[in-house]
């Protein structure tokens, strides 16, 4: 087992029977149900949405070359940089090497996962920096030296008292209010001022869009307006796999990715930007660079079974959807994406060997794919990766063994009967035994939280045969 | 003219729950199918497949395709298993073997799918004089869509009162090796189900899958709630005579 297992493991186990965190969770969820419901209900037709939305995204990543070139030309002919860094490491030293460059001392950020992904903010840090997100729900967790707990609302677990208390000890210790609207308000006086000192603003990309040469960015608190517009030096960090084709797809991405991530109609703010401030602009960056991330993202390209994880959308639905995560929460998964689409993607990107628990870390239960807007089959993804999984060994030589033993005992209805009868005896041994639900129970982790099986003296094709002997079909 | 019934049943009922096994025949003879029982079969496949043991479900499925080929109705006490054959199966398999799959997944049926859709059947002369709640389990809600014919059925049942649970097609946590492989979490789940259960107030969570509630009645049972778990073929099967 790995050591991210383990963790996830040692998590699990504090998290899932943790009343309190489950009533927080489910009562955000059920919100988030509600306004769910009725953004979809301003759909003519949600269904149809899903299916264009997924037939959009499938000509994006299949053509994922040939648009993102069309997407670079735009930007370079306005006058902006674009750099395609091939891993995290090459992002990292291109925006560091920027700021460096520039003489920044002051960073501000709007949302973005990819720079979560490649770690952006930490090296940035290691150089002196100051770095501050500017995401209300990211900037909170920001000040617990937290990552975030959802990929949408980072800072889902937390009540407006624990909020409250975290601006007492880390902001201003004269704060006495749990009031929403007041502590807001303390978010937005410090924020502000960070805004006019940072001499570079980091976003990152809703959307590509590759005919226009534009980057979409959607935000509900105006604040990667502030950070793509305020500071001389705007960079856009973004995975690959953002584009859409043509600028028309916004009219129903726009209001898809609203009505999946909050439950809303659309977004409140939201921005296309395409460089720097051109002359006789009166506001807008003075240098505009755009960070292509692949980090992963080709090798899932070159994979024709799971090439339509890149679909993503980062819409955090089936997050919001699946019992595991509801139960288990979003640190539990020690990962940057959690969540169903983050047991799809980060044994794909981050590595098989250190997170081949997660696609096991699922009852397969599917209520991920009723939500996802671009109609991913996480579930089928979860079994691919299970797949790759057990090619790769790792799961040990007994795994092994033992399922190639069961195979052969299932070849034969004799086989089937005498392992099905000597368990069953087996399981009425240790009953008999008095031994349920003990350590000494090889049943132990089944009977640890649950009732044990049954173990009837006679199996169903036992007893076939003999009312077969005694009654005849009516 | 009867229809002639191969009944498919899982592993674990053979095993563990016969008498869902027995119950299904009844009821099937009841609405006057002929019942046959292939005492070939064995496993589906399901536990290699869902454990990424492609090669080692293979052998099952090609399997399975042999022993119920030849027949026209294949009848399962199991959603879950139901699944396999129908949607996985084609994933699983390639060339004639796929082929094959595609067509005899069309004639593999869940037990209240085919009451309802083959057989025409919504009400098959059962007494149940209890209050019941129907948990939605997931491979039937969501990969065949079966929602509406367990809830028919019940709802025709002499002397049941029926009542929705809230959540009924949310996860009971069970997902076969999940439910030991992450215990911690599966429980959890079965833990939010069971509440929902118990709120509702009935006497019992009736399913048409003896996978979920085996995990359910084990979690009812270690938490000390009242309610029961029965398959909705031992309620149908109940009664008659």
């Amino acid at each position: 087992m790995s050591t991210a297992a383990r963790e996830f493991h040692r998590k699990a186990a504090e998290k899932a029977p943790d009343l309190v965190h489950r009533q927080v969770i489910q009562r955000n969820m059920v919100s988030y149900d509600i306004a769910v419901d009725k953004a979809k209900g301003r759909f003519r037709d949600w269904q149809a949405g899903r299916r264009r939305a997924q037939q959009i995204k499938w000509e994006a990543i299949n053509n994922l070359d040939k648009l993102l070139e069309q997407f670079e030309a735009k930007i370079l002919e306005r006058g902006g940089h674009v750099f395609w860094a091939a891993d995290a490491q090459e992002a990292c030293k291109y925006v560091v090497d920027l700021a460096r460059r520039r003489g920044v001392k002051t960073v501000v950020k709007s949302k973005s996962m990819v720079t979560e992904e490649i770690l952006l903010s930490p090296a940035l840090e290691k150089e002196g920096m100051q770095v501050w997100e500017t995401d209300l729900g990211e900037w909170i967790v920001q000040l617990r030296h937290e990552p975030p707990y959802h990929i949408v609302t980072p800072a889902m677990h937390l009540s407006r008292q624990d909020i409250s208390r975290l601006f007492r000890e880390k902001v201003d210790p004269t704060i006495d209010t749990d009031d929403p609207q007041k502590l807001v308000a303390v978010a937005r006086r410090f924020l502000r001022r960070a805004f006019f000192v940072a001499e570079m603003g980091i976003s990152g990309a809703n959307f590509l869009v590759a005919d226009a040469g534009m980057v979409a960015i959607s935000t509900n608190e105006g604040n990667a307006r502030l950070t793509t517009s305020v500071p001389p030096l705007h960079v856009v960090v973004t995975g690959i796999e953002k584009v859409i084709p043509r600028l028309e797809n916004l009219g129903l991405f726009w209001p898809l990715l609203a009505t999946s991530g909050t439950g809303q109609p659309i977004i409140t703010y939201s921005t296309l930007i395409g460089g720097p401030r051109k002359a006789g602009e009166v506001d807008g960056p003075e240098e505009f660079h755009v960070v292509l991330v692949d980090n992963g993202r080709s090798r899932l390209l070159a994979d024709p079974e799971q090439r339509e994880i890149l679909h993503c959308i980062r819409c955090g639905a089936c997050l919001n959807a699946c019992p595991v995560y509801r139960n288990i929460g979003g640190h539990t998964y020690g990962t940057i994406y959690p969540g169903p689409i983050g047991s799809v993607l980060t044994p794909n990107l981050a590595g098989i060997e250190e997170f081949h628990h997660l696609p096991f870390a699922s009852s397969l239960c599917g209520a991920c794919r009723e939500v996802c807007p671009v109609r991913i089959d996480l579930p089928l993804h979860l079994l691919q990766n299970r797949r790759k999984v057990a090619e790769s060994g790792i799961p040990g030589l007994a795994e092994m063994a033992g399922f190639k033993v069961w195979s052969w005992a299932m070849m034969s209805p004799q086989r089937y009967n005498f392992f099905g009868a000597l368990s069953r005896m087996g399981m009425r041994m240790v009953k008999a035994l008095g031994l349920s639900g003990s350590l000494l129970d090889p049943m132990r982790p089944w009977t640890k939280y649950r009732a044990a099986l049954p173990a009837p003296r006679q199996s169903f094709r036992e007893l076939w045969r003999k009312q077969r002997v005694v009654e005849k079909p009516e | 003219m009867a229809l002639r019934v191969a009944l498919f049943i899982p592993c674990f009922v053979d095993q563990l729950f016969p008498q869902v096994g027995l119950d299904t025949t009844a009821v099937l003879r009841r609405i006057g199918c002929q019942v046959e029982f292939p005492e070939d079969q064995t496993c589906c496949g399901q536990p290699a497949f869902n454990t990424g043991r492609w090669d080692d479900a293979r052998p099952c499925a090609e399997r399975f395709l042999q022993v119920f080929g030849s027949y026209e109705h294949v009848v399962c006490p199991s959603g879950s298993c139901t699944t396999m054959v129908r949607k996985f199966y084609p994933d699983l398999l390639q060339g004639e073997s796929r082929q094959q799959a595609l067509a005899l997944g069309r004639r593999v049926y869940e037990f209240s799918e085919f009451l309802v859709r083959v057989a025409g059947v919504r009400e098959v002369g059962a007494e149940f004089p209890h209050k019941v709640t129907y948990h939605s389990s997931c491979h039937a809600t969501r990969e065949l869509g079966i929602t509406e014919e367990p809830r028919i059925l019940l709802r025709n049942v002499r002397g049941l009162e029926f009542v929705e649970m809230q959540h009924a097609d949310e996860c009971c946590g069970f997902g076969g090796m999940f439910a030991v492989k992450f215990a911690e979490i599966s429980s959890a789940m079965g833990d939010v189900k069971a509440a929902n259960i118990e709120a509702c107030g009935a006497e019992y969570v009736a399913a048409i899958d003896s996978s979920c509630l085996m995990h359910v009645e084990g979690i009812l049972r270690h938490s000390n709630r009242a309610a029961k778990t029965i398959h909705l073929a031992s309620i149908l099967a109940a009664g008659s005579k």
